[in-house]
């Protein structure tokens, strides 16, 4: 008999990382846009990710959907605690959505979307580093629902998480567009990726210095032995992975710095899992409390063990359609 | 306590206005996805290029509503955990699952093949191409599928017990999924879709004729969206009669605010057009009224007694001025459909349908009345519904986060100025690509040009590149 709560709390982290890789690289070009020189750069910047993102945004939409379902406590408990920074992405978002539309409908309001494109896609970037923040440090829970205040989630490692995912996704989108671009905006990339990874890796290290401080359970996890052994691993590959990185931007390997920053999120991901099993709200809700009766995750499987591959399958071919570095006139406009 | 309840009525309003907005877009999508299915099937049969200036011109169209779709839902998605955590934790193991599904089925693969529709015209073959726009097309359609089998288990809950900590819990997914009111809503609600995108598609047309009524594309369009409003029109007075029907076995206070029906009839209740409802008076005020109509519609026999508001206890009313305003809007427009579909068949009879210009000007004049008449109609079942989230089951003043209101009052006032804004600007650019129609803007398109000679639309990649 598998343990559908547990399969469940994969899926959704699979879904939660694919979503953070995926929209983290378009919201990261957002994040560099007034960055990138001319308007022709952000043209072409902008078309590499425009057939794209929106399915990249309904993995947010299935970590929403699916904690809902899967963990309906969780999603009750968390989502008010989370209510300012939830709201603020979610209308930071829709900005910066419209923008891919609006920008070509309205050439005389184009500095105005391409203010709300980058603007949405920083603020929508902090709010969720800020999510990830505060559900890191740990919410107050009464009962079956949230007993803390609406600033709750204002503290300085929130604010800090918000600045290291900026850093983060800044990384992922310049890194894509080095691998998607030729000419000035390839050169600009590759001077804005080296930025930020300098940063994201500064971050890095500085969150993961900080989150032992804040529970004894997580330090126990990270620094005593034998469970050192396991989870050693981790920083040794994160090393790696940031050497890997800098070659890639020193040398300029178009290929490589994209999929070294997916290895670094994917990293910090497993070093997040890490510190907070077998919690989905850290150290007040654990995955089996929160989760749904098995009637409602066991008719959930059957639909994501079938339909996943399939989604997975399409949205490779729809990248593969348009793969290689972006045509400078790409669009339908 | 006082304090309570207005977080309460705030979360609902800010529900409501986010909705509201957002119901308009999907409405659009769905129909156009399909019109967009139909054209570029007739295009590549027909090799005829007035299906592939309208299947360009409104593929834009559909682009920018289904964008407003998208960000306008995600909002959706979050906000029931957000504003509605009690509800969320009761009800999540029944309804999440298929939102779930909802997502699985419909959303990815509507935002998978949206980019090889959008971009992918020089990319990939053109049966590939009607391929996905097929799928974009059944996407739109299964995600109504989905969402309509939620909304209708709030109304008409089955299938499902209720465990130790008061959560529902499923017990049979298909009587959770095929709920009584379902089949009725999900036809309804297609319908309206449909119905909806015909009169934009109509307008438009009319538009362009009324400027100049050699214009194929205009011609073509109109001709279209006629037909489907003569045929669609009348299908949805019966869809809508028998849903109406439907709720009157499961929600029968709903009706009798519709209805306006404060007391009982023993004899035969009289089918109110107007009045004013009073609900601190518990009656019905400058009331004009057939006899026993309301009888023969709903129990198709005059006498039949109808029993009325005076039956239900106060607190378990919904309010009434809402519910019966916004159902007599509903039903108005919907009989100007049937009016307009039938005008357009004599006028076509008549070989007249291009020339009537008083008919022309209707359509235009018609364009908006879909959206009108969904959200009314909307307005009309969920304020109906009151005062439950799970009808029957679960109040909604139960049903909220513990916000306090200042909090809940910041996001509204966020979302009110973020979807004006947005959403103003959205639907002026709709408006003006509408305005310029489909030739004017194959002709003379905005922007440098950066593919070759526009000598051939059908070799052409629908890139007309841009600065």
């Amino acid at each position: 008999m598998i343990d559908l709560p547990t399969v469940w709390a994969l899926i959704l982290a699979f879904a939660v990382f694919t979503y953070v890789v995926l929209d983290g690289f378009d919201l990261g070009i957002g994040i560099v846009f007034p960055l990138l020189g001319t308007d022709d750069n952000r043209a072409r910047a902008m078309n590499s990710v425009a057939p794209v993102w929106d399915g990249n945004e309904t993995w947010l939409i299935l970590g929403g959907g699916g904690l809902f379902a899967a963990f309906p406590l969780a999603y009750a408990v968390l989502m008010p605690a989370l209510y300012a920074p939830m709201i603020a992405m979610i209308l930071a978002l829709v900005f910066r959505g419209v923008a891919f539309e609006y920008r070509w409908r309205d050439p005389a309001h184009r500095t105005f979307w391409d203010r709300g494109f980058h603007l949405g896609s920083l603020a929508a970037t902090c709010a969720q580093g800020i999510v990830l923040g505060t559900i890191v440090q740990g919410i107050e829970v009464e009962g079956r629902s949230y007993s803390g205040g609406w600033w709750d989630w204002l503290s300085p490692f929130s604010v800090m998480c918000g600045l290291a995912l900026t850093a983060g996704y800044g990384l992922l989108g310049t890194t894509w567009l080095v691998l998607k671009s030729t000419g000035d905006l390839r050169e600009r990339a590759y001077d804005l990726a080296r930025i930020a990874g300098v940063a994201t890796l500064g971050f890095i290290g500085v969150v993961s210095l900080w989150m032992p401080f804040l529970s004894p359970e997580i330090a126990a996890r990270w620094f005593t032995f034998p469970q050192i052994v396991f989870v050693l691993p981790v920083p040794t590959l994160t090393a790696g992975l940031a050497a890997l990185l800098a070659w890639g931007l020193i040398a300029k390997r178009d290929a490589i710095p994209f999929p070294a920053s997916i290895g670094l999120f994917g990293l910090c991901f497993a070093g997040l899992g890490i510190g907070l099993y077998p919690y989905i709200v850290p150290r007040a809700i654990s995955i089996q409390k929160a989760a749904a009766p098995d009637a409602s995750l066991q008719f959930m499987l059957i639909g994501a063990v079938i339909l996943l591959p399939m989604i997975l399958t399409y949205t490779g071919y729809s990248y593969w359609v348009f793969r290689g570095k972006v045509d400078p006139d790409a669009g339908y406009h | 306590m006082i304090e309570t309840l207005d977080a309460v009525t705030l979360a609902r309003v800010q529900f409501g206005f986010t909705i509201m907005f957002h119901i308009i877009f999907p409405a659009l999508s769905i129909g156009l996805a399909s019109y967009l299915l139909v054209l570029e099937t007739l295009w590549l049969r027909s090799g005829k290029a007035v299906y592939l200036n309208l299947f360009r011109f409104w593929m834009k169209i559909f682009a920018v509503a289904f964008g407003m779709g998208v960000v306008s839902g995600i909002a959706m998605s979050y906000q029931f955990g957000t504003n509605w955590s009690v509800f969320s934790d009761r009800a999540g193991p029944v309804i999440g699952p298929l939102m779930a599904y909802e997502v699985l089925t419909a959303f990815f693969m509507e935002a998978g093949f949206l980019g090889v529709m959008l971009f992918g015209m020089g990319r990939v073959s053109k049966s590939l191409h009607v391929v996905a726009t097929g799928i974009v097309a059944a996407g739109t359609l299964v995600s109504a599928f989905w969402i309509l089998a939620v909304n209708s288990w709030m109304h008409t809950p089955a299938g499902f017990s209720i465990n130790e900590v008061g959560q529902f819990v499923p017990e049979d997914w298909l009587a959770i999924l095929f709920n009584p009111s379902f089949p009725f809503r999900l036809v309804h609600m297609v319908l309206a879709a449909y119905l909806t995108t015909a009169l934009v598609v109509g307008a438009v047309g009319a538009f362009h004729l009324l400027r100049e009524q050699t214009n194929a594309e205009a011609r073509k369009m109109f001709s279209m969206a006629m037909w489907m409003v003569a045929i669609v029109a009348p299908l949805q007075v019966v869809a809508g009669d028998l849903h109406g029907l439907n709720t009157l076995e499961h929600q029968p206070v709903k009706v009798m605010a519709m209805e306006g029906h404060y007391e009982s009839y023993p004899h035969g209740a009289p089918l109110f057009l107007f009045g004013v409802p009073n609900d601190a008076d518990q009656r019905l005020e400058n009331a004009i009224g057939i006899p026993g109509m309301a009888s023969l519609i709903l129990h198709h026999d005059l006498d039949h007694p109808v029993t009325g508001l005076d039956s239900v206890p106060d607190e378990d009313q919904p309010p009434v001025a809402p519910v019966f305003y916004s159902f007599r809007i509903m039903v108005g427009i919907g009989l100007l459909m049937v009016l307009m579909g039938l005008s357009g068949l004599v006028q076509r009879l008549r070989r007249r349908l291009f020339e009537n210009r008083a008919l022309l000007r209707a359509a235009v004049a018609m364009g908006p009345a879909g959206f009108v008449a969904l959200v009314a109609g909307w307005v009309t079942t969920e304020v109906g519904r009151q005062p439950y989230t799970v009808y029957g089951l679960l109040l909604t003043g139960d049903s909220a986060s513990p916000i306090d209101a200042p909090a809940v009052a910041a996001s509204l006032t966020a979302f009110v100025v973020v979807y004006f804004i947005v959403f103003g600007f959205g639907i002026w650019y709709l408006l003006r690509m509408m305005r310029r129609g489909p030739v004017e803007a194959e002709t003379r398109p905005s922007g440098r040009q950066h593919t070759g000679p526009h000598s051939s639309p059908m070799t052409q990649p629908l890139g007309d590149g841009h600065d």
